[in-house]
């Protein structure tokens, strides 16, 4: 240590002397744990009027939906606008957005917890319960999608008297072993990191909340031992479910590229889902987190430090998405076989056209835009601008499964698309789905977490040096 | 080309390949194929609108391609049914063992197997599967004349032509009560039973005396989408120029 006097939080002689530059930083703001705390859980107790009419809202559309499943198993797929050739069409797209959005709760939480981000410290809970609903609603389609709903269970390999086992061979296979291994390490991963937190508002609440947190905390005391064992546990999860994440979409991508459709076939297509993948979800969770912070008044944790970095880590990805999805592209194009050419005349200047220069635009443009720091510390910018990649992603989707399918190598069997009110209404019933679970959770759990938080804190310390302030690594360690 | 076709022996229980031999020079577009196959396999009508968003049913289809400017235009007629490939790519992406590859080499699509994933149709490059959209119905009197030797299939499932099995194992067993072996052009498929011009043609292609094989071997023989490796059993000779 140098000659400089260490000034640890909440010690210095008054809030005047730190800088205001600091006092915008949430890890360097002068708080005490105990603001923190009422500052985490008051909103939790906060349901107005308008949040109980959001969950109507959502509760009507996810009625309606399951309605219109209900319609669609009792008079089968030909409710749907599904034909031949065009046997996938916005289930499968929208599964793929789904398991697309689940990406970012692991890039946050687990790369960079790895990478010792401290920006991502009060997003961790928030992205990875995303991760966790994106997966369960998403893991409604494959069921959603089948001709015999009924016998779903004969993919699942269990000992029966038929003596057989499912196919392991098909991509199908690859697919429910992946999300099931994804949705399993997830969920474990978001519980072990909210543990301490519970304990915290075990202790801050009476009541149905207090029973509630109380068996969630597992009688947690915060000893060193407690300490030790949990933070082992999250490192040990956020190496292991990298590899998964990184799985999971190239299998879903495998579903199109081990066929041998025009435009599916590409060996490309794994790392190009993988990164559109965290493209849109970080985006969504930029989205997501805009509109918690809102309504949930959490502008105390969610700063524009935090959307700065995390814009900036949108582009990136969007630009890696543009690199990803030029490499396929050119080769396809200069390619220039028959039916392959067929479908890229399709996007350029045929039917799909609006659909290719949508996803092109809502693809592009918010990476432009995201160089600008007003952009990024905007919120009501940014929120427009990652609506707009998830807008342009989703198109993405819809033009690789449903676009891809109308065109084959017989020109007899080209086909079209038209949704129906039956497709609209499940789909718009998983949003609604996601939305609620999302917006239940951010009631019933500590939306940030503060022990990440209280953590990181105690990582800094400002320390004077001459005359200045300066923030440095605390020497707890 | 003729030699490419002989290497279809590979996949052999009983020592048989069934194969199709379809001589495009014969094939007169009249889609009798079609309507026997509809009677034999209980395969359901769908209807004009259906049908025109690419909704029917017919196992084995017509295909039609127009050539040049009117009024030079010629008429290609392409009949398509399931290719039976050797290297079947709907085989490998069922994930219940739906459809997979019988000992005699020919693609069994069992219809209680299958939960309507849709993969097959998606993998199979010549779209020859088709999917029961909804519960199938036979207006009376057509419930009259339903074949009891084929499962009436039920709403979300895939099937497609099965080179008639049924009238492949009749026959199959009454030659072994017989005690004798098959005589080649025994076994005949609906279609190839009814095709006015004697356009298809059904046989054993690991015999060397069959017709098919014979016939297989011709100059003129080629497969569809040869390129992809599918390896079909199916072979057609290259027809000369119908003018309609």
């Amino acid at each position: 240590m140098s000659d400089a006097a260490a000034l640890p939080l909440g010690q210095a002689e008054s809030r005047d002397e730190v800088p205001a530059e600091y006092e915008e930083r949430l890890l360097l703001a002068q708080r005490t744990d105990a603001e923190i705390n009422e500052a985490v859980l008051k909103p939790m107790f906060r349901g107005g009027l308008g949040f109980w009419a959001l969950v109507a809202g959502l509760g009507g559309v996810i009625l309606w939906g399951l309605y219109s499943w209900g319609y669609l198993i009792q008079y089968g797929l030909g409710t749907t606008g599904k034909n031949r050739p065009v046997y996938w069409t916005l289930f499968i797209t929208t599964f793929v957005f789904w398991i697309g959005i689940s990406h970012a709760g692991t890039m946050i939480s687990a790369v960079l917890r790895l990478l010792k981000a401290d920006w991502r410290r009060p997003i961790t809970r928030g992205a990875e319960a995303m991760t966790a609903f994106a997966l369960m609603v998403a893991g409604l389609y494959p069921l959603i999608h089948l001709g015999r709903v009924w016998k779903f269970y004969w993919m699942i390999p269990y000992p029966n008297n038929r003596l057989m086992w499912p196919n392991f061979q098909s991509p199908l296979m690859w697919d429910l072993v992946a999300i099931t291994t994804y949705l399993v390490s997830s969920s474990l991963y978001l519980y072990l990191a909210m543990i301490p937190d519970m304990a915290m508002a075990r202790d801050h609440t009476t009541g149905w909340r207090h029973r509630l947190y109380r068996t969630l905390a597992l009688g947690w005391r915060g000893t060193e031992a407690e300490w030790h064992k949990l933070l082992r546990a999250l490192a040990i999860f956020s190496v292991a479910i990298i590899p998964i994440f990184l799985s999971v979409h190239s299998i879903v991508s495998w579903d199109f590229a081990v066929t041998i459709q025009p435009r599916w076939h590409s060996t490309i297509f794994a790392p190009y889902f993988v990164i559109g993948a965290v493209y849109s979800g970080l985006s969504a969770l930029a989205t997501i987190l805009i509109i918690v912070r809102r309504g949930m008044r959490l502008q105390e944790f969610l700063r524009s430090e935090h959307f700065d970095s995390l814009g900036k880590l949108i582009m990136v990805a969007g630009m890696l998405w543009t690199y990803f999805w030029f490499a396929g592209f050119l080769v396809e194009w200069y390619g220039n076989e028959p039916i392959v050419r067929a479908l890229i005349e399709e996007e350029i200047s045929g039917s799909l056209a609006p659909f290719f220069y949508l996803q092109m635009g809502a693809n592009l443009i918010p990476i432009l835009l995201l160089a600008f720091r007003k952009v990024r510390t905007t919120p009501i910018l940014l929120l427009g601008t990652t609506l707009l990649v998830n807008v342009g992603m989703y198109t993405e989707r819809a033009l690789i499964v449903i676009g891809s399918l109308q065109r084959n190598d017989l020109p007899f069997n080209w086909g079209t698309y038209r949704p129906t009110w039956v497709e609209i209404s499940v789909v718009a019933m998983t949003f609604a789905a996601f939305a609620l679970l999302y917006t239940l959770f951010s009631r019933i759990v500590p939306y940030v977490p503060v022990w990440e938080i209280k953590e990181g804190r105690l990582r800094y310390t400002l320390r004077r040096i001459g005359r200045l302030l300066v923030p440095t690594a605390a020497e707890i360690e | 080309m003729g030699r490419d076709v002989n290497t279809l022996t590979k996949t052999s229980g009983n020592g048989r390949r069934w194969a199709m031999v379809i001589d495009l020079d014969r094939c007169t577009g009249c889609q009798a194929c079609l309507v026997a196959c509809h009677a034999e396999n209980n395969v359901p009508v769908a209807g004009e609108t259906a049908s025109a968003y690419g909704r029917w049913l017919h196992w084995v289809i017509i295909q039609r391609f127009w050539e040049g400017q009117y009024p030079n235009v010629k008429a290609r007629f392409n009949p398509l049914m399931c290719q039976q490939c050797t290297e079947a790519p709907c085989e490998p992406v069922c994930p219940v063992f739906a459809t997979y590859h019988n000992p005699e080499g020919l693609n069994a699509q069992i219809y209680n197997r299958c939960i309507g994933t849709r993969f097959c149709g998606n993998a199979c490059p010549y779209k020859a599967r088709t999917f029961n959209w909804f519960t199938p119905e036979f207006p009376e009197p057509l419930t009259e004349q339903l074949n009891p030797d084929v499962t009436v299939r039920s709403r979300g499932i895939m099937e497609k032509c099965t080179f008639c099995v049924q009238r492949i194992r009749r026959v199959e067993l009454a030659a072994a009560a017989e005690g004798r072996s098959l005589h080649d052009g025994e076994v005949q498929p609906a279609c190839v039973q009814t095709c006015p011009p004697g356009a298809l043609i059904f046989g054993d292609l690991n015999d060397p005396d069959s017709r098919v094989s014979q016939l297989a071997r011709s100059r003129r023989s080629f497969r569809l989408l040869a390129e992809l490796g599918t390896d079909p059993a199916v072979v057609y000779l290259k027809g000369g120029e119908t003018n309609v």
